[in-house]
């Protein structure tokens, strides 16, 4: 018994090393890039939570974490089906183009709570219908959903731009971008803040998804489903029908992530702009382990790094840019730990076979050559 | 200086590891020429590792080969083809849509096909192997013996001096094997040396000229032609047994059990008889047709009944509609025309799991992808098939104390051997995950179970246990539909046999004397639409 628990705590602590160490060795690595280039790593990092969380800007970074979160778990609900929605970008965007261009008829003309409601289910629905098409390639076909994704989500950035301009476009503004929503008629704040209430709307979707994926049946099918598609027909699970729920629901909620964002931080839509908040999203979806509320602490890390990170570099003389960098980073270190710890839990050496081979065999040869 | 000459290959210590097993632990052993070396041992013993080492497959840690005295590196299948190892595997590898000689030159290097001396070199072979062999005739057209002759004729292709049939005989009738037995003398007698690999005792005996037992990777016991001739069989069975088993031979059930299990003596039947007139027909299948791209894939036309307690088996050699059988019976395939018909009520139209919640299980061959998850623990593995089931879901909620207490009961009653319901299932045994699959469809009010290969790749203890729990299943009331390519186990079973082909019933053999597995042998070579 005793064993079991301290075996169990020791799984807790290298989930957590493993999930914290690659960030850290990023911040490491990205620190000696700063130094190379003659900048001081400290002050940069010094400057990114200064102005990430401190005085009001944590509100900030808070209000940049509802649409991250948002995506975060409707990225995590595909991927624990080894579904791979590539395609939030587009998704996103097209759902935003809508709750803007329908948002200031529906707040003037109905009352807000209804029209806030609408405008959701609007957004939702926007990019739950986008994920269709690959979803039913998938389902039908067994088409590589990474390509369709990808493609459906340039599509939908493009067809964004038409609605902006030829639909929705301010009529009293010569560049391209929808009406802006008024101000007192966006989301309101939690009391006692600048944040709107889409944040708490995104952290309640985090719970509650994190209930679904641990304790329903449903959850346990996904992940029937997602070890092995095999498994799961074998056990009566339809696979055509998981695909395309997977893909609306992930839609579905990147959608909601959208509406949140135009409805209670930007109140408009330009053209040509995409903050690409889904493929900021993956590699942290990974170190949370695909689990909705362990994401959380990430997702709250990379705002406060975006937020303060963006002012941080134009204080420096950086490109914004080198927040690209730090994140492609802790991509690298991630994969480099995953590698690390799997060949320590199946206690093999470190060193791939292969470069093993690749130094021993000219030796062998030149060894079995001598002897001859 | 008189020296005896050098075995044709000698094995000097090999040693194979994979992560978490020795395979192959020091071992060293002798074939010579114009002899038959039998390698016996239990499923993971080692054997196939062995064979993928001289077929240069994988490559050993440490320890050396020796042909003609001389060590030689076989470092790839072209360099076994190169220095005249020939292998027979355990699968086909023809290719159905081509003939015999297109199959045959598959393996040829040259730019232009040379098919005048190829025809040359199999009028040769077939002459050598004492069969004969059609080369325009498409390998889907020949029956399972000439395929075997083919697969022999394919592995000698480029000069063999060793060949190794890797368990040529399981699904091979008696008649087909008398034929490989006289096949492998005509080869012996030219200098051949031959390594034959069978976990039957009989055809050890009868085939080999000195045996090798494997077990747990080691070389545990060698009888040297000599004394091969001096031993009795009797004598022979009880040294081999004693090396194969060692102490676990106790509890293997002492000696006789174990030559029994070990197939010392011929299969015959074991369940009690049935009075199919006085049984109700339990499960019906009326002109059921699949559609699919693989010859697996596919049935045509299929008429089968099976009566309340009876076990019906079904042999044919693999991959020749067994999966799409098992599939369509079990709803995860849909029948294409055609009733699946259940205690007289149709279920065609019924998934996976109406047919599950209506007593019809499957055991699938393929326990470690489909039958089983390997990340999820055991106990939710036990319970895979009744996810969202009350009591076990309340209001699609997990209720895991629930889980947990019917998941114990079933480690308990059916022998699991696993540290804790929450281990992980993919980190038990093959014996084990197969307990697994039957504890969950065998229990909680199964009719109808079909059964898929149940014991391919068990040790023979987990085997005898597969028997035991299939035979009480049916004399408990339950029907099985039992589908093997080990005929053996077939006879030892089953009341009636099938004999499915290319996706047909060929005939159904009612199992009721010594005779039957010469009578199945008869249905599978009047099938064979080339009339021989």
């Amino acid at each position: 018994m005793a064993s079991e628990r301290s075996g169990r705590v020791r799984g807790i602590v290298e989930t957590v090393v493993r999930s914290v160490l690659p960030v850290v060795l990023a911040l490491i690595a990205g620190g000696i890039i700063l130094a190379a280039l003659g900048k001081n790593p400290f002050v940069f990092y010094g400057a990114i939570v200064e102005n990430g969380i401190g005085g009001t800007n944590w509100e900030d970074s808070l209000v940049m974490m509802a649409p991250l979160l948002l995506i975060a778990v409707g990225l995590i609900v595909v991927f624990r089906g080894q579904l791979w929605n590539l395609g939030s970008a587009g998704q996103y965007l097209l759902a935003a183009v809508v709750v803007t261009g329908i948002g200031p008829w529906a707040l003037k003309t109905l009352p807000a709570a209804l029209a806030y409601l609408l405008l959701a289910v609007a957004g939702a629905a926007t990019a739950a219908v986008w994920t269709l098409v690959p979803a039913w390639l998938k389902a039908r076909f067994g088409t590589n959903e990474i390509i369709t994704t990808l493609v459906m989500s340039t599509i939908g950035a493009g067809l964004t731009n038409i609605l902006i301009e030829n639909v929705f476009q301010d009529p009293e503004l010569n560049t391209p971008q929808t009406s802006e929503i008024p101000i007192a008629d966006m989301l309101p704040f939690i009391p006692g803040t600048q944040v709107h209430v889409g944040f708490v709307v995104a952290i309640v979707v985090a719970i509650v998804f994190q209930v679904i994926l641990s304790r329903t049946s449903f959850g346990l099918r996904l992940d029937v489903f997602g070890a092995s598609p095999k498994a799961a027909r074998h056990v009566g699970i339809s696979s055509k029908r998981m695909i395309v729920l997977l893909f609306v629901i992930s839609g579905g909620l990147i959608g909601l992530g959208a509406a949140m964002d135009m409805m209670g931080e930007w109140g408009y839509l330009r053209s040509n702009w995409n903050p690409h908040y889904g493929d900021a999203m993956i590699p942290f979806v990974f170190l949370a382990r695909l689990s909705p509320v362990g994401s959380i602490p990430f997702v709250a890390f990379y705002a406060v790094f975006a937020t303060g990170g963006t002012i941080a570099s134009q204080q420096t003389g950086l490109s914004v840019d080198f927040l690209s960098v730090i994140v492609a980073l802790i991509l690298i270190f991630m994969t480099i730990t995953e590698y690390v710890g799997t060949k320590r839990r199946l206690g093999q050496s470190y060193l791939p076979d292969e470069l093993k081979n690749t130094v021993r065999i000219p030796f062998a040869r030149l060894a079995s050559r001598s002897a001859a | 200086m008189d020296q005896p000459a050098p075995p044709l290959i000698a094995l000097r210590g090999i040693t194979k590891a994979f992560p978490g097993v020795i395979a192959n632990d020091d071992i060293s052993l002798d074939i010579q020429r114009g002899q038959v070396h039998c390698l016996l041992g239990e499923n993971g013993a080692g054997k196939s590792t062995l064979i993928s080492i001289l077929a240069g497959l994988q490559s050993p840690d440490s320890g050396r080969i020796e042909l003609d005295g001389e060590t030689v590196r076989i470092g790839s299948p072209k360099a076994a083809m190169d220095l005249g190892i020939g292998v027979v595997h355990q699968h086909s590898t023809l290719v159905p849509a081509l003939t015999v000689i297109e199959n045959l030159m598959l393996g040829e290097r040259g730019l232009l096909q040379n098919r005048a001396r190829a025809i040359a070199r199999l009028d040769e072979l077939s002459g050598l192997l004492g069969a004969r062999i059609d080369p325009d005739a498409h390998a889907s057209d020949l029956g399972l013996g000439q395929q075997q002759q083919v697969e022999i004729a394919k592995a000698m292709w480029t000069g063999t001096r060793l060949l190794i049939l890797d368990e040529p005989t399981s699904m091979l009738t008696p008649q087909a094997i008398d034929s490989l037995a006289e096949s492998v003398e005509r080869l012996t007698a030219e200098g051949l040396g031959i390594v034959f690999i069978t976990h039957k005792l009989r055809e050890a005996y009868t085939m080999g000229d000195c045996v090798t037992v494997l077990r747990a990777g080691r070389n545990v016991g060698h009888i040297s032609t000599e004394r091969m001739a001096e031993l009795s069989e009797q004598e022979a069975q009880r040294t081999i047994l004693t090396a194969m088993f060692g102490d676990d031979l106790a509890a293997a059930g002492g000696l006789e059990e174990a030559a029994e299990l070990a197939g010392a003596t011929e299969a015959e039947r074991e369940t009690e008889a049935v009075d199919f007139a006085t049984r109700p027909v339990r499960l019906a299948l009326r002109g059921v047709s699949t559609a699919g791209s693989t010859l697996d894939a596919v049935v045509h036309d299929i008429d089968l009944e099976i009566h309340a307690g009876e076990i019906l088996g079904i042999a044919g050699i693999d991959g020749h509609g067994q999966t799409a059988l098992a599939e369509v019976v079990a709803g995860q395939r849909p029948a294409a025309s055609g009733a699946v018909t259940l205690d007289d009520v149709d279920v065609t139209g019924l998934g996976v799991r109406g047919r599950q919640t209506r007593g019809l299980r499957y055991v699938t061959d393929d326990r470690l992808h489909e039958g089983t998850v390997g990340s999820l623990s055991v106990a939710l593995n036990l319970m895979l098939k009744r996810i969202g089931q009350a009591p076990f879901w309340r209001f699609g909620q997990i209720d895991r104390e629930a889980v947990d207490t019917e998941a114990m009961n079933l480690i308990a009653e059916y022998g699991i051997r696993t540290p804790s319901s929450a281990t992980r299932a993919g980190t038990l045994s093959g014996g084990n995950i197969q307990k697994i699959l039957l504890a969950r469809e065998l229990g909680g009010g199964a009719n109808v179970v079909v059964v898929n290969k149940p014991t391919y790749g068990l040790d023979l203890k987990t085997v005898r246990l597969v028997h035991d729990l299939l035979a009480e299943f049916a004399a408990g009331g339950g029907s099985v539909l039992l589908i093997s390519t080990e005929l053996d186990e077939l006879v030892e079973l089953s009341h009636r046999i099938g004999v499915i082909s290319r996706g047909r019933i060929l005939g159904v053999v009612v199992n009721d004397g010594p005779t039957t597995a010469e009578k199945v042998g008869e249905l599978m070579i009047g099938g064979d639409h080339d009339g021989e």
